[in-house]
């Protein structure tokens, strides 16, 4: 299972890119390989102000659909409009164009509520 | 925050348990394929009261490989009921609403249990396999209340057998599956359309039924449970590619055939449900017949429609609401989905007579955003002519 060692984790799947204040956010390799077949996804308005937890975005499989919750909270200045088109990159490259959206972190002192790849890696096993 | 183990919802809200844990259920019933779902890499979640495969590695994969070629699976869930006695065949004439008096030996149809306000209680296919022996193939989760209700309705001279722990199924399906099932049962002369075969093969008898829920041409294949892991063995080997209740939900669903629980219930009957041409309306007499005909003769108020989204949108599922464009609320998918095929969302919902004219255009609610669609014929999914290589048009004509 692919965990970049750069990058940080949730315990719900989700990996965060961090540069300088602003977080990229996507699902793992791991998530999508047990989601399979992403089919759609909706993506947050830029702009909108989000509280760790919110939900923010949602990625549909054929069977389900499922929440993407803000990792930290701050402001959505990005959706990848690219997986709004080929909802399959988030399947075939899901740390790279198969992102999701972006947050300028309000607090980049609750970056340190994330986990590292050591620990997700052992949350995964 | 992402959930990625919902596939047996399609809510949001759910979070069934993973995979990786036992089922906190402890009611769930087990198929005794379930080891070798394991084995195949199946995602076994939980399903009308059983813990039952999803998929294995993909829903699209495992529907195309049944839309193209051959697929299998496990249908050990359902429930079957053998009805015999020389009163078999006159008392299922009352209790079901087909014309079961009609069948040949050796022949089956597609039938209902109703209640006595015209409801449907379950959808099943009743099988002949002899003047006086009848096979039933009923739901997963209605086995206990089908059996209740037929107790409470018994004559003398009737036998019901309850013989759903005995059997383990499976349906191969698919325009390969005749190759596929004559590779796997050589020699054994395979039933017609809608057919039932009873045979002894290996010294193990089967039941052949010729018949699916996919569109496809097919068999489902009843064995004694303990062998059941060896016949899906059996027919993997001879070319069966295995598939989830996931690909089984998105054929059904293309076809427009209706899933019991989602698009039909007690409180709607079969001319609700557009199903009133499987009625035996000839018939002197069966449960629920007063209700049908006084609906019959009153009119419909609602009427099961099929939805075609006319862009694309989030996928639609069951529960969403379906608008008037631009205005109330006029109904809610029973069943919904992408199709695979068309690569469109697809539902159905009851909805005011008033809508249910083909081209009438609705509007489905997902999160509180709207999509266009617009009520189309059944079956969203027609099959391309055979000979000749124009997919494309077909499908989306």
């Amino acid at each position: 299972m692919n965990v970049p060692e750069h990058l940080h984790y949730t315990s719900d799947h989700e990996w965060i890119l961090l540069e300088g204040d602003v977080a990229t956010v996507g699902i793992t390799d791991h998530a999508q390989e047990e989601l399979t077949d992403v089919v759609f996804v909706e993506l947050p308005a830029v702009g909108k102000r989000v509280d760790a937890g919110d939900p923010t975005a949602v990625v549909e499989s054929v069977k389900a659909a499922s929440d993407i919750y803000a990792p930290l909270g701050g402001e959505v200045v990005a959706g990848n409009s690219e997986v709004e088109g080929d909802p399959s990159l988030v399947n075939s490259d899901p740390y790279g164009s198969g992102w999701i959206f972006k947050l300028k972190v309000a607090d980049l002192a609750t970056v340190g509520t994330l986990m590292d790849a050591a620990a997700y890696k052992a949350l995964i096993g | 925050m992402i959930n990625p183990l919902t596939e047996s919802s399609g809510s949001l809200d759910s979070r069934p348990e993973r995979r990786e844990h036992p089922p906190v259920d402890a009611t769930l019933k087990h198929t005794p394929l379930e080891s070798l779902h394991a084995e195949l890499g199946g995602k076994l979640v939980p399903f009308a009261g059983w813990f039952m495969p999803v998929q294995y590695k993909s829903i699209i994969d495992e529907h195309q490989a049944v839309r193209t070629a051959a697929g299998i699976f496990d249908i050990s869930h359902m429930g079957q009921v053998a009805v015999t006695g020389n009163g078999a065949g006159a008392w299922l004439e009352r209790v079901l609403a087909s014309p079961v008096a009609a069948l040949a030996v050796g022949t089956g149809q597609y039938s209902f249990l109703l209640n006595d306000a015209g409801g449907v209680i379950d959808d099943l296919i009743v099988y002949r396999d002899a003047q006086d022996s009848f096979f039933l193939v009923i739901n997963a989760s209605m086995i206990d209340l089908d059996l209740a209700w037929m107790q409470a309705h018994l004559e003398p001279a009737v036998v019901l057998d309850n013989q759903s722990q005995r059997w383990a199924g499976m349906a191969v399906q698919g325009p390969e599956a005749v190759g596929v099932a004559a590779r796997a049962l050589p020699g054994v002369a395979l039933p017609e359309r809608n057919g039932i075969v009873r045979t002894t093969v290996d010294g193990q008898e089967i039941v052949i039924c010729r018949t699916g829920y996919t569109g496809e041409d097919g068999f489902e294949l009843f064995c004694e449970a303990g062998v059941g892991q060896g016949w899906f063995r059996r027919f993997i080997g001879a070319g069966a590619a295995p598939c989830g209740l996931g690909a089984r939900d998105s054929l059904r669903l293309e076809m427009g055939f209706p899933l019991n629980g989602n698009d039909l219930s007690p409180t709607r009957t079969p001319l609700e449900a557009g199903l009133g041409f499987f009625v035996g309306w000839d018939k002197p007499d069966f449960i629920g017949r007063a209700a049908l005909l006084e609906q019959k003769a009153a009119g419909l108020r609602e009427k099961l429609v099929a939805i075609r989204y006319t862009g694309t949108g989030a996928p639609p599922r069951a529960h969403y609401p379906v608008h008037a464009p631009g205005g109330d609320v006029i109904g809610e998918l029973s069943s919904g989905g992408l199709s695979p095929s068309l690569r469109e969302g697809i539902g159905m919902a009851y909805l005011p007579v008033a809508f249910t004219k083909l081209g009438t255009a609705v509007e489905v609610e997902v999160r509180g955003r709207k999509f266009p669609a617009v009520v189309v014929k059944k079956p969203f999914y027609k099959k391309p002519c055979s000979g000749h290589s124009q997919p494309e048009k077909e499908l989306t004509s």
